[in-house]
């Protein structure tokens, strides 16, 4: 961890424009949750709709992809990033900061939000906010882990992500079982799952499949992040 | 310090952008001089531990460079891409490169950095608001923080306004007697000449030529030059000029005399006295191979 690289990543991806985006989806999570509320149609069932389609399998991957994708790729393709890789700073450290500013980010404006909506329907009941507020965590900080190592990968990083959340996770995941094994939304589902005891909710994916799934893919990414970065090539423009 | 390129190759597939360059550079102000597309960034990107080589080793006082986080310690990149976040005023900038490099007291070196580019006055502004030239000197302000040892600037006399190069030259210039190691690319003769003690000159991913800038420039000018004459007689003249050793050959063109000149400054020397004394009036006079390219690609077929 490196302050000054965490305080540079941070302005770059809260500054300007860029906040609203991290900001538009929670609030359309809690703007749903309050509707619900005020039409009376708030039951846990419901709840748990939500949390599952929107704050889990909508808002979470597209979070993760702005901020894990948002803390390094845009400084790779207009060589800003040079500033801090010509400098006497281990790779792999410059990696774990990005990283954890990424995670930080997602805790912010996805776990956090997704507590309030799901505390907004149905208070502490069953475990259910507490449940997905967890599973947000953890999902959010595997996202942000992937999707860094995805910026650091390849300059197509946003659409590899998109196709990866969207077609992989949400609609070859709900056709093809076995799928859903390899999906960070199924693995944060699962967790939410286990922390929960309403009836409503249950998943295919046990808990001893979810959490090293989440811990090597967490640690993987981040780890082969800061590789890569010790062998980060300018390709000349001539 | 001392950079070291052994037999240093690099390629893309099947381009080859630096072939087989065995150099060293030391103390003082070295000019890399080639023209554009003739691998000088390649080169300078894995001085700078950006680029692995395909083949060869790069060196700094015999540690590897290439995967080496620990160089930076004593080299400062200057690159050619224009990027700096924009978001940072010149002060939080070069500040931020002062406390990435530990520095026990960053506040000073930053000072003191900006101050040697002479960007105090716009310190408080931010990065994005500043013209290139000054984007260029917070750059430079930023490599020299922590006093390197090794300077490498990629074309750093590029968007600088006439008073800025001059300034930055003269920073150069200054590094450099101070015992410094210093390289800089550019293509452009003039620079290199005026700021560098030492030229290497790079054509087509070869290394060309190696030497003082007044080496350099005797080889460049004391290669065949060939110059179109029209004229009242051109035959006449022909026959004049062949007479003497400067010339190597005359023809006789539709548009006039083409004659390649060996021995450039007796031959601009001769052809007034020889046209006066055949009583031929001289229309034109024009170099035809005077353009950067043709003295590079003569510069190569002789070393090749």
């Amino acid at each position: 961890m490196n302050g000054v690289i965490a305080g540079i990543s941070y302005r770059a991806l809260l500054g300007r424009r860029r906040i609203w985006l991290l900001i538009m989806l929670p609030v359309v999570l809690i703007g749903l949750a309050v509707l619900l509320r005020v039409i009376g149609s708030g039951g846990e069932n419901a709840t748990i709709t939500l949390m599952r389609t929107f704050a889990i399998g909508t808002m979470l991957p597209l979070l993760g992809l702005i901020a894990g994708t948002g803390v390094i790729a845009p400084e790779i393709d207009d060589g800003t990033i040079i500033h801090l890789l010509a400098k006497p700073i281990s790779r792999p450290v410059i990696a774990q900061t990005k990283f954890l500013v990424a995670a930080s980010i997602l805790a912010l404006f996805a776990a956090v939000p997704t507590f309030v909506a799901a505390y907004l329907l149905v208070g502490l009941e069953s475990g259910v906010a507490s449940g997905f507020a967890v599973g947000a965590l953890v999902g959010g900080v595997a996202y942000a882990a992937v999707f860094m190592l995805l910026g650091v990968l390849t300059r197509h990083a946003v659409t590899i992500g998109i196709v990866y959340a969207l077609v992989w996770e949400g609609v070859v995941g709900n056709f093809v079982p076995g799928a859903r094994r390899f999906s960070i939304q199924q693995w944060a589902q699962s967790i939410a799952d286990q922390l929960s005891s309403s009836p409503f909710f249950s998943t295919e994916i046990t808990l001893g499949f979810a959490v090293p799934a989440l811990l090597i893919v967490t640690v993987g990414a981040v780890v082969w992040a800061g590789q890569r970065l010790r062998s980060f090539s300018l390709t000349g423009d001539e | 310090m001392r950079i070291e390129l052994a037999q240093v190759s690099r390629w893309y597939g099947n381009v080859v952008a630096v072939n087989d360059v065995t150099m060293t550079i030391g103390p003082g102000v070295t000019g890399l001089l080639g023209p554009n597309g003739a691998g000088k960034s390649t080169l300078l990107h894995m001085m700078a531990g950006f680029l692995a080589p395909s083949g060869g080793t790069v060196t700094l006082d015999g540690t590897k460079i290439w995967r080496n986080h620990e160089i930076y310690r004593s080299i400062g990149l200057v690159p050619e891409r224009e990027a700096v976040y924009g978001f940072l005023t010149g002060w939080q900038y070069v500040l931020s490169s002062a406390r990435l490099h530990h520095l026990p007291n960053p506040d000073d070196a930053a000072r003191k950095a900006l101050a040697m580019v002479e960007m105090e006055p716009a310190k408080d502004r931010r990065v994005e608001t500043y013209s290139k030239g000054m984007r260029q000197r917070v750059k430079v302000a930023a490599a020299l923080v922590h006093d390197p040892e090794v300077l490498l600037l990629d074309e750093p006399f590029n968007g600088m306004d006439p008073r800025q190069r001059l300034h930055l030259m003269d920073l150069i210039s200054a590094m450099g007697a101070a015992g410094k190691t210093i390289l800089f690319s550019s293509h452009i003769l003039e620079e290199v000449e005026r700021v560098a003690q030492h030229i290497e000159v790079l054509v087509a991913g070869r290394h060309a030529a190696s030497g003082d800038f007044r080496e350099i420039r005797r080889r460049m000018t004391d290669r065949p030059h060939v110059f179109r004459v029209r004229s009242s007689d051109d035959r006449r003249l022909a026959s004049a000029l062949i007479a003497d050793a400067s010339s190597g050959s005359v023809s006789l063109t539709e548009t006039g005399l083409e004659v390649q000149a060996v021995d450039f400054r007796r031959f601009t020397w001769l052809l007034p006295r020889v046209a006066r004394d055949a009583g031929v009036r001289v229309w034109q006079i024009s170099p035809a191979d005077e353009d950067l390219e043709s003295v590079f690609s003569y510069l190569i077929n002789r070393s090749s």
